[in-house]
């Protein structure tokens, strides 16, 4: 067997090394081949996702770190600070809720507690049934299934109409605070059109009544699953 | 290669804007201003994502066939695109959540892959980078005007959360120009969009005119003058 010393290597990739210059030297020439065409592609493909794996890379703590502070905030705002002295954003439960009124397979539950009771959940949703798709809702209960504030984290409603959910545009959704499956009847949960007891906005009642019905099927998906997420002590 | 400058940053801002002349990359333009902020924030994230497309395209123009062209510039503008939303999305959060729906749609700009076909891919880097830049601040100008006229006609206001992409030092920015007004809601929507273009559309084509008969009438009357001499 012959073993290659470190020299004829070295002149190896040096010739090697010139041929492959001396094509660059005629790129007319270059341009024509389908080799080169073929390789070219596929440099530029694996760079492009070089890149972009990098730019992952680096991005990607940052951006888990943003979010999380963005989940802060939205939670602060359906779970008053006084309640709660654990890491809410750590105490996450996952319930699987397939078929419930919380619109997703599976249900993550922030659980709120002060010392070893627990004191109020908060918990993400959908709202199916809004004028352009799903409204995405927070929805933030004490532990007797009392609201203490719902928001609409993100939708796809008309800019002027629907969008009035947004607190930033009037203070409608803050009418849900306080209320519960207990002090409302099966028949105030709807929209004052539907002979219920939440207000719709002049000229758009789809997206009101996608939000009702969706923080009513919020507040039966918490009443199913009181005991396992309330009485639960670590 | 003596090109002037200005004649291309007369080209991108006015002559051969990429709204108002080409009249390409409509759905990121009506996509995004219904309001006047949205759109400067659209304009400047394009511009940055134009300038690099040249840039790079500029550089590799020797290397790249023209038979696979396309796709190399494709795949090097949706990487541009991805970068600039992952970096804005990690270090301009409150800017990303302003604007983040809108920059995947630079993605469907076809002015980017217009530019890398007709100018970057044939002129060395400093043009293209140029061109990348003038082209892109007149898609801004062209998503201003558009964005505060439908703003002003659509809520009665201009500029409104201009704080939030500029930061606080803008907030004077934010103007109420009709204070009670109940607002026009087809101007908010992407329709209203296409009814202003098409009365911009047409005002610039009427001031184009008007300044070509200008030109002609000035070029008579100097030309007997110039004889004179």
């Amino acid at each position: 067997m012959i073993v290659p010393n470190r020299e004829t290597l070295l002149q190896f990739a040096a010739v090697q090394w010139q041929k492959l210059r001396r094509q660059f030297d005629d790129l007319d020439a270059l341009r024509q081949r389908l080799d080169y065409q073929t390789y070219l592609l596929a440099v530029c493909a694996l760079a492009a996702s070089l890149l972009l794996g990098i730019g992952d890379l680096i991005t990607k703590g940052s951006i888990a770190e943003r979010e999380a502070e963005d989940l802060r905030a939205t939670l602060g705002q359906v779970l008053p600070e006084a309640l709660y002295d654990n890491d809410v954003l750590a105490s996450l439960r996952v319930i699987p809720s397939a078929g419930e009124g919380t619109g997703l397979d599976r249900t993550e539950v922030f659980v709120a507690k002060k010392g070893a009771e627990v004191t109020g959940v908060a918990f993400k949703m959908l709202a199916t049934g809004g004028y352009a798709g799903s409204l995405t809702l927070m929805l933030g209960l004490d532990r007797e299934g009392k609201i203490l504030g719902v928001r609409v984290i993100s939708h796809a409603e008309t800019p002027g109409l629907g969008d009035k959910v947004e607190t930033s545009k009037s203070g409608w959704i803050l009418g849900f605070n306080g209320r519960s499956l207990n002090n409302t009847s099966q028949q105030g949960w709807r929209v004052k059109k539907d002979g219920g007891d939440f207000d719709q906005f002049a000229g758009a009642t789809i997206t009101p009544r996608a939000v009702v019905k969706g923080v009513e099927g919020g507040l039966k998906f918490f009443e199913r699953h009181r005991l396992e997420l309330v009485g639960a002590t670590d | 290669m003596s090109e002037s400058l200005t004649r291309i940053a007369k080209e991108g801002l006015w002559s051969n804007n990429i709204v108002f002349s080409q009249s390409i990359a409509l759905c990121p333009l009506l996509a995004v201003t219904g309001t006047t902020t949205n759109g400067l924030g659209m304009g400047l994230a394009t511009t940055a994502v134009l300038m690099a497309c040249n840039l790079l395209i500029s550089y590799g123009r020797l290397l790249i066939p023209p038979e696979i062209r396309i796709p190399v510039f494709v795949a090097l503008i949706a990487m541009v695109v991805t970068l600039v939303d992952m970096v804005m999305n990690a270090w301009l959060h409150e800017l990303h959540k302003v604007l983040g729906l809108f920059i995947p749609l630079i993605v469907t700009n076809c002015a980017i892959l217009g530019r890398a076909e007709a100018y970057a891919s044939r002129k060395p880097p400093v043009y293209a980078l140029f061109d990348g830049l003038m082209m892109g601040l007149g898609f801004t100008l062209a998503l201003v005007v558009l964005g505060a006229a439908r703003e002003i006609s659509g809520s009665g206001t201009l500029f409104a959360n201009a704080s939030l992409l500029l930061g606080q030092g803008f907030a004077w920015l934010e103007t109420t120009l009709i204070s009670e007004y109940r607002g026009f809601l087809l101007m908010a929507l992407p329709p209203g969009g296409f009814v202003m273009l098409g009365f911009i559309l047409a005002g610039k084509r009427l001031l184009d005119k008007r300044l070509a008969r200008r030109a002609a009438r000035n070029a008579a009357i100097e030309q007997p003058l110039a004889e004179n001499v």
